[in-house]
């Protein structure tokens, strides 16, 4: 059992070597694919030097995991797949995400547009801003379930506080590094007011809003586990609490795992909308 | 000595004791010193000078970007107090919108006129510029010389008074900046624009102006005018117009022959 880590190893660094014999250049799949086995074999590896045998009354010998093997985790994993519970948790953390972040975006932007443009405004919120930014969320739990409760608000609550700061810091920025010659145009062209937001102050922000809500998106999924697990009774974070009471170590390896491929998911669409026309000059070509 | 004639007609452009100092290190820099011009309708002026000799802070005053410390900047009479849509800039790059398409960027000063006029604008300029197909195209997949012919679109779309020009054709390669030029000029003819131009490019100034004036460098005054009486297309090995080119470099205190 133990020669199988060796053996995926090797046969990973085969796969590389001959790939890199047969094309240059690489196929896109192949070095994220071969690090995930790499992985695997490592955790494989592991958690077998952290199994014992037991001696059971019938003399018979039992193998007892300290930490599942990637096998246990997926077959730990069958029921709650199979009877919709990892689907519905999944569903309900998304869900949570969805509406505390769109909160958080449409508080964000505006006040961040304003407060970028106007430099009084700027100098009366930033500093507050700023104070309360590097406050984590996690400390903002307890004061979430005195205001919202142990309900679906509380979780909400705490996604909209960690994702509007990283908008609001991000659009402001934008706001501030616009190039003196797009405002020149736009006034000369007789643009103010509105018209002066509408077509240039918010198209030449959008690309760096869209890296900010992509950042904030990724600090809303990291909290929406942590909140889950004391504020709520359902998702993915309240799936690995109540694995863990029940010493169900496969199903937290398992919705660790779960939260980390919708975490890669919600990032590619994040990343699909920086190939939006109104926003492509402003991202560097990769040709990734 | 540096008031035009003025003809009949008043100038569009008067310009009159013109000064401005910027702080430096807590030292006053003393960037404009008693700049007095004048352009007329129509006309086509060069600012000649070199780099750092204040010419483009000039046209930021001209243009209502910017303040003067002294003195008077009007159009047709009436001070000016800030950037006007009646008369526009175009700058040397990055004056377009690199999220807006052609059309859209084209559009820029035409939102409050209705939709049917806005788009037979549009259409009119874009062909006139020569950029009919690219309608859609964005910035970013032009060449320079088709940016600055979108820049150019976009300032002729709003039947400009006057134009202001800061080294347009600066970022261009030489070839795309000799057609430019020859463009501009066809625009300028066609259009009956009044246009003050910017450049410390030499030939520029004589293959474009009707008058030229040359600049000194810090602080900035406007040294000598001169005119240039040459039909276009202008010949640039002819006599004259070696003549104007030697009496520039002579100004600018440089010798073209190396």
């Amino acid at each position: 059992m133990s020669l199988a880590p060796i053996a995926a190893t090797a046969g990973a660094v085969l796969l590389i070597v001959v790939a890199r014999k047969l094309r240059d250049p690489l196929p896109k799949f192949l070095l994220p694919l071969a690090t995930a086995i790499l992985f695997l074999c490592f955790w494989q590896f592991a958690a077998e030097q952290a199994q014992y045998e037991v001696k059971q009354p019938d003399g018979t010998k039992r193998l007892v995991e300290i930490f599942p093997t990637p096998w246990s985790t997926l077959v730990g994993m069958q029921k709650p797949i199979m009877d919709g519970t990892l689907l519905r948790y999944a569903i309900a953390s998304i869900y949570r995400v969805a509406i505390g972040f769109s909160l958080a975006v449409l508080i964000g932007i505006p006040v961040g547009l304003l407060a970028g443009w106007y430099l009084r405004g700027f100098q009366a919120i930033n500093p507050l801003i700023q104070a309360m930014r590097p406050i984590s969320p996690i400390a903002w739990i307890p004061v979430a379930v005195l205001w919202f409760g142990v309900k679906d608000s509380s979780a909400i609550f705490l996604i909209t506080l960690s994702s509007f700061f990283p908008i609001v810091t991000g659009t402001m920025t934008a706001v501030q590094t616009i190039p003196l010659v797009y405002v020149r145009s736009a006034k000369n062209y007789g643009l103010g007011g509105f018209g002066l937001f509408r077509y240039v102050v918010f198209p030449a922000c959008l690309p760096q809003i869209i890296t900010s809500l992509r950042i904030a998106l990724g600090i809303a999924w990291l909290v929406i586990v942590a909140a889950e697990m004391i504020a709520v009774d359902s998702g993915l974070g309240y799936l690995i609490m109540d694995a863990r009471n029940a010493n169900y170590y496969d199903r937290v390896v398992g919705a660790m795992i779960t939260i980390g491929l919708i975490g890669i998911g919600l990032d590619f669409v994040m990343r699909r909308l920086e190939l939006l026309d109104d926003v492509r000059w402003g991202f560097p070509k990769v040709n990734s | 000595m540096n008031f035009q004639s003025a003809g009949a007609a008043s100038p569009k452009v008067h310009v009159a004791g013109l000064s401005k100092s910027f702080l430096r290190d807590k030292t006053e820099l003393r960037v404009l010193d008693d700049i007095h011009l004048d352009v007329r309708a129509g006309e086509f002026v060069c600012l000649l000078g070199p780099s750092g000799c204040g010419k483009s802070t000039l046209l930021n005053i001209v243009g209502g970007f910017d303040t003067a410390d002294a003195g008077r900047v009007e159009i047709e009479g009436r001070p000016v107090t800030g950037p006007d849509p009646r008369r526009v800039f175009v700058f040397q790059e990055y004056g377009i919108f690199p999220w807006a398409s052609v059309w859209d960027n084209v559009a820029l000063g035409l939102h409050d006129k209705p939709r049917d006029e806005q788009h037979r604008i549009i259409r009119h300029y874009i062909e006139l510029v020569g950029l009919k197909g690219f309608e859609r195209s964005f910035p970013s997949e032009l060449s320079g010389g088709m940016r600055q012919r979108v820049a150019l679109a976009r300032a002729l779309a709003v039947s400009p008074d006057v134009v202001y020009m800061d080294e347009p054709l600066g970022a261009l390669d030489s070839l795309t900046r000799l057609q430019m030029r020859a463009e501009l000029l066809r625009l300028w003819r066609r259009e009956k624009m009044t246009i003050l131009f910017v450049t410390h490019d030499v030939d520029e100034s004589i293959q474009l102006a009707d008058r030229i004036l040359v600049m000194t460098p810090r602080p900035g005054r406007i040294a000598e005018v001169l005119k240039v009486d040459l039909p276009h297309p202008r010949e640039i090995s002819s006599p004259e117009y070696n003549r104007i080119k030697n009496r520039l470099y002579e100004l600018l205190g440089v010798s073209h022959a190396i």
